[in-house]
């Protein structure tokens, strides 16, 4: 290819993604060392000019709020837990379903996983508004326990962590099926017939063949289900009321009705962190898969 | 993988496993036809809903904005993916890919809150020092878009583009023809499937976006999932379950087709011996 063609196709792409992906943490970055005003833009300018005298204000405050009160750490703890245990549950029912499309007959595999994604082509939005109407007090579920007789009071389910635990396994399911499936279906069968020849029993083959061959896939879903999950705001804003405290959640109350960018700058930069050892995992993960 | 008749585990496991995933969409599909207000109690069959939707100014002037947005940030999200696609596959190391490869896949994971607050004071910075853009409205979510489809465009293209018998690129360039031309002759009409998956996921991921377009939105620019929100935050309404199936209808036809398409040039372009 000619240099300048060549140059031109790594160009755009490169030069788009510096920047509006990669400039923009830099500003975050900034930002969160300001100091909110009620003006536009409603912060600070970190670096001043006047009377020949150059100022630098770097505003450590934020960072000291978020340490001091401790309503910030609950909520990145709470976050992390949250999506760990989500996870978790995303991993026990996606990785049998995973595995059992894997195994089924090659021309019924494509349909299977259409039917896998086709949920998440709907609005996510919408489907995590389904969940509502199901869960809520007088929604799908106690209207039938308490009709069969079961219940005579209403179980809340809405507003609960466990409202949340059920979204976000729900919204994410797919993403944790389909690595795990792309894993799967590359094992090679011969490993398995030859264990079974060596007298090996099938649970025991799935532990000490199939389990740790497919660990790149677990690895992969996994992180594309944890890490945006940390972040979520419409699954603990629509399920979990006010009782459920995620960060996401946080940062969006300080953005949108304290209208504190600073705060909300800082705390996007302790989330990013807590993220980045997560991404680098991920991104190792998704490398390989690009550049193989 | 062991292939053959499905199992008992594995008919259990599926059908419980889609059960999970497809009884929520049905029971909004079902009570969208309900006459009554209350969501949960059916009271006889309606299009009363369809109806109330269609004659909603607000509802309707959010979904045109977000198709319009949609379709162009689905557009240049697919020229992008592409360009960094042939950039991850063809182009070998340069100085910086390590950095690329991170920009590609950073955005498949990065919470939506996170984008979103740093393209805002992106657009803020740059309105204060360059004096644009002046306004947020349609341009922002439309740049903010394109970026975060870029990523799922150039996962998709990739993997197609590897599946390519590179040995056609190469004849035809032995032949003597420019590497434009090799692309645009050879490599676009074998990819375009991938193209075409491509711009769907990105339409629809664009078309569903709520949080990173609240954040990157201004006066006059709310889209349909950030009016759905609004009307949803108010309460349950029958009228999103009316919407809820259009879209659930909509988006079944273009996966339908989507996949018709990708399993008919399957057989057709796939390496040798695949």
């Amino acid at each position: 290819m000619s240099k300048l063609g060549a140059r031109s196709v790594i160009g755009v792409p490169y030069v788009w993604l510096l920047l509006f992906f990669l400039v923009p943490f830099i500003i975050v970055f900034k930002i969160s060392f300001s100091e909110m005003q009620y003006a536009i833009p409603p912060y600070t300018d970190l670096v001043g000019w006047a009377d020949e005298v150059l100022t630098i204000n770097l505003n450590l405050g934020n960072y000291y709020y978020l340490w001091d009160d401790s309503l910030y750490a609950k909520a990145y703890l709470s976050s992390v837990r949250i999506a760990f245990f989500a996870t978790i549950g995303a991993l026990i029912i996606g990785y049998p379903m995973a595995y059992a499309i894997a195994r089924a007959d090659a021309s019924s595999r494509n349909a299977l996983l259409m039917m896998v994604m086709l949920p998440s082509w709907t609005s996510f939005l919408i489907r995590i508004y389904a969940w509502v109407g199901i869960l809520k007090n007088n929604g799908l579920i106690n209207n039938a326990l308490m009709s069969v007789g079961i219940i005579d009071q209403p179980i809340a389910m809405l507003n609960t962590e466990f409202a949340v635990y059920i979204g976000i396994v729900y919204a994410y399911l797919p993403f944790m099926i389909l690595p795990i499936y792309t894993n799967l279906v590359k094992l090679d069968n011969s490993l398995l017939e030859a264990s079974a020849d060596l007298g090996c029993p099938p649970w025991k083959t799935f532990l000490t063949v199939t389990l740790p061959l497919s660990k790149a896939g677990i690895i992969a879903g996994s992180m594309l289900v944890f890490i945006p999950s940390v972040g979520e705001f419409v699954i603990p804003e629509m399920l979990g009321g006010a009782e459920t405290l995620m960060i996401g959640k946080v940062l969006w109350q300080e953005f949108f009705n304290n209208r504190d960018w600073p705060v909300a700058s800082a705390v996007a930069i302790v989330m990013l962190l807590l993220l980045l050892v997560p991404i680098t995992f991920f991104h190792r993960y998704q490398s390989r898969e690009l550049e193989a | 993988m062991q292939t053959g008749k499905i199992s008992r585990f594995s008919k259990t496991v599926l059908s419980l496993g889609f059960f999970f995933l497809y009884a929520p969409i049905l029971i909004l599909v079902i009570f969208s036809f309900n006459k009554s207000e209350l969501v949960t109690v059916w009271a006889g069959f309606s299009f009363k809903w369809y109806g109330e939707l269609f004659r909603d100014p607000q509802m309707l002037g959010a979904a045109w904005i977000s198709l319009k947005i949609a379709f162009l940030a689905a557009s240049a999200a697919v020229v992008l993916g592409t360009m960094a696609s042939i950039v991850m596959v063809r182009m070998g190391n340069f100085t910086g890919k390590t950095a690329f490869t991170s920009m590609i896949t950073a955005p498949l994971v990065m919470p939506e809150v996170i984008t979103g607050l740093s393209l805002l004071l992106l657009f803020v910075a740059m309105g204060q020092s360059l004096g644009w853009p002046g306004q947020r409205g349609m341009l922002t979510i439309w740049i903010a878009h394109v970026t975060f489809c870029t990523a799922f465009v150039t996962v998709v293209v990739t993997s197609r583009l590897q599946e390519m018998d590179e040995s056609i690129e190469e004849a035809a360039q032995d032949l003597g023809a420019p590497p434009w031309k090799v692309f645009f002759l050879v490599t676009l009409p074998i990819i375009a499937p991938a193209l075409m998956s491509g711009w769907l996921l990105a339409f629809t991921l664009s078309l569903d976006d709520l949080v990173i377009a609240s954040f990157v939105s201004g006066p006059g620019s709310t889209t349909l999932p950030m009016a759905v929100f609004s009307s949803v935050r108010m309460g349950i309404s029958p009228q999103i379950n009316a919407l809820a199936t259009l879209v659930v209808l909509v988006a079944t036809i273009a996966v339908f087709i989507a996949w018709w398409v990708a399993q008919r040039s399957l057989r057709v372009t796939t390496k040798v011996g695949d």
